[in-house]
């Protein structure tokens, strides 16, 4: 971001080995506890690494290139992933659930992304992938967030409210009339996370990519303003999915004949 | 021209006609090309054991539930003509286990005015709801109860008020009595009666008690597959 280098403190193979005995503290923890979370703390960790070290060499690479199209085809591949992994995690799902989420966290975060880049931070030229990739991460990992609670949160309200939203139908409301507790209250949830995180901000947590650049030696002033934008970006997007995919859910649990269709709904195993 | 005048003064005592209904459940025929004429007056006890879809064929009337096959009409209109939410209006079904929201029992009353479909033809009008509650044998300080903490039967009341409220032309009643005291059962079959027959309305309700059916329906309808 400056062009002083005076990067930070390497930190070599034996220090990363180092640290990944940390994670023998939760592992003991969850035997002696019994949590039964051994095993995928462990594979997490391993996922972690490993994509990890292979995104740093593909970063490497990526950033020396020139190629406009290139960037927008990873932003798609990373904005599909994003919308498959919002549903992964919910409890229940439907046909069309993946569609779902893939249009509303592409939409929303190629939205502000974009609004972000063309008016905000203005790169030369405009797809410079040091900029463009972790401004779309980082969009992209807060929208699923919120949208699998959003998600998850309506699905479980319809079914445990079903006999009010129906006795509201019964008496002659229409599906919006029924249903808007639960929507309201699922976009509430699914912003939660974001609202959270922003009233703490600076506080409590120095977020990653601020650690990050004053780390590599970027004035923490300036470091503040990327960190402030990107608050920004993540809140507007984080919004937009939200009430994106909790709506398109409860346009796919209702119907035009305003009848409420749980039959659609089927649990995870 | 007098023909059609007669024609349309038999439309009018005419409320609700179902043609050809059927339905499954799994592989299970539960009723097939039934139909059914609802005139004004009409109180109908709808007779079939336990699980035979009494109260699905009244969520298929009340359109809660898709219609597999056959027509409906209301006053000669169909579902689509009227709007769903403005059949239900006209339509009312009334769950076994009545649900309330939080709030006094007026709140509950007066939220559901608010919607689209009520706020231009219904009005919160308490001493007609009053009225009511006095021939069940209750008195005006019902309408300040918490919602939440009322008894089934109290419930059912509350859910009876809460429809009739509406004016609606047809009433589908599952179990309407089914908590509640005798003497509070005789105070609904007797509400019931009145209301009915005053404003031209129609009802079909089902009933575990063979005596309410006897005392109560204009005539029966079976159930059968």
């Amino acid at each position: 971001m400056t062009s002083n280098i005076t990067s930070a403190l390497p930190i070599n193979n034996a220090g990363l080995a180092c640290s990944a005995l940390l994670i023998l503290i939760n592992v003991s923890l969850s035997i002696v506890f019994r949590l039964g979370l051994a095993a995928s703390l462990l594979k997490a960790s391993a996922r972690m690494v490993v994509q990890l070290l292979l995104i740093g060499f593909v970063l490497q690479w990526l950033f020396q290139q020139d190629n406009a199209p290139l960037i927008i085809m990873l932003g798609v591949v990373m904005s599909t992933i994003a919308g498959i992994s919002a549903v992964q995690r919910t409890k229940q799902r439907f046909i069309g659930i993946y569609l779902n989420s893939l249009v509303t966290v592409m939409a929303s975060s190629a939205l502000i992304t974009s609004l972000a880049i063309a008016g905000i931070i203005r790169p030369v030229p405009w797809f410079t992938p040091q900029y463009v990739i972790p401004l779309l991460g980082m969009v992209l990992g807060n929208t699923l967030n919120g949208m699998t609670l959003g998600l998850d949160c309506l699905m479980e309200d319809l079914c445990n409210k079903r006999e009010l939203i129906e006795t509201a139908l019964a008496l002659g409301a229409t599906r919006w009339e029924a249903c808007q507790e639960q929507i309201r209250n699922a976009i509430r949830v699914g912003m939660i996370p974001t609202i959270n995180s922003m009233m703490i901000m600076g506080l409590v947590s120095l977020p990653g990519m601020m650690t990050g650049q004053i780390l590599e030696g970027a004035s923490p002033a300036l470091a503040v303003r990327y960190q402030i934008v990107v608050l920004f970006m993540i809140a507007s997007a984080t919004a937009l999915g939200v009430i994106g995919v909790v709506g398109l859910a409860w346009l796919r649990l209702t119907n035009r004949e305003h009848q409420l269709l749980l039959e659609r709904l089927q649990t995870r195993l | 021209m007098s023909l059609e005048v007669s024609e349309s003064n038999m439309q009018c005592s005419k409320l609700l006609s179902a043609k050809g209904l059927s339905r499954q459940l799994g592989e299970r025929i539960l009723w097939r090309n039934l139909t059914i004429e609802l005139v004004k007056g009409d109180r109908v006890g709808l007779v079939a054991p336990s699980g035979s879809g009494k109260t699905l064929l009244m969520r298929n009337l009340s359109l809660l539930d898709p219609l597999e096959q056959g027509q409906l009409t209301l006053h000669g209109r169909a579902p689509a003509e009227w709007g769903l939410p403005m059949w239900r209006s006209h339509v009312i079904y009334l769950n076994q286990r009545p649900v309330s929201h939080s709030g006094t029992v007026k709140q509950n009353l007066q939220s559901i005015l608010l919607w689209g479909n009520h706020r231009h033809r219904c009005q919160w009008q308490e001493n007609r709801v009053c009225s009511w509650l006095a021939t069940l044998g209750r008195d005006a300080d019902f309408l300040e109860f918490d919602a939440k903490r009322l008894s089934g039967g109290e419930l059912q009341i509350l859910a009876l008020m809460r429809a009739m409220q509406l004016d609606p032309d047809l009433l589908l009643l599952d179990e309407p009595c089914a908590s509640l005291d005798t003497t509070t059962t005789y105070g609904v079959e007797q509400l019931l009666h009145t209301w009915l027959a005053t404003d031209k309305r129609a009802c079909i309700f089902t009933s575990h008690d063979v005596g309410q059916i006897e005392r109560f329906a204009s005539r029966i309808q079976e159930l059968i597959p």
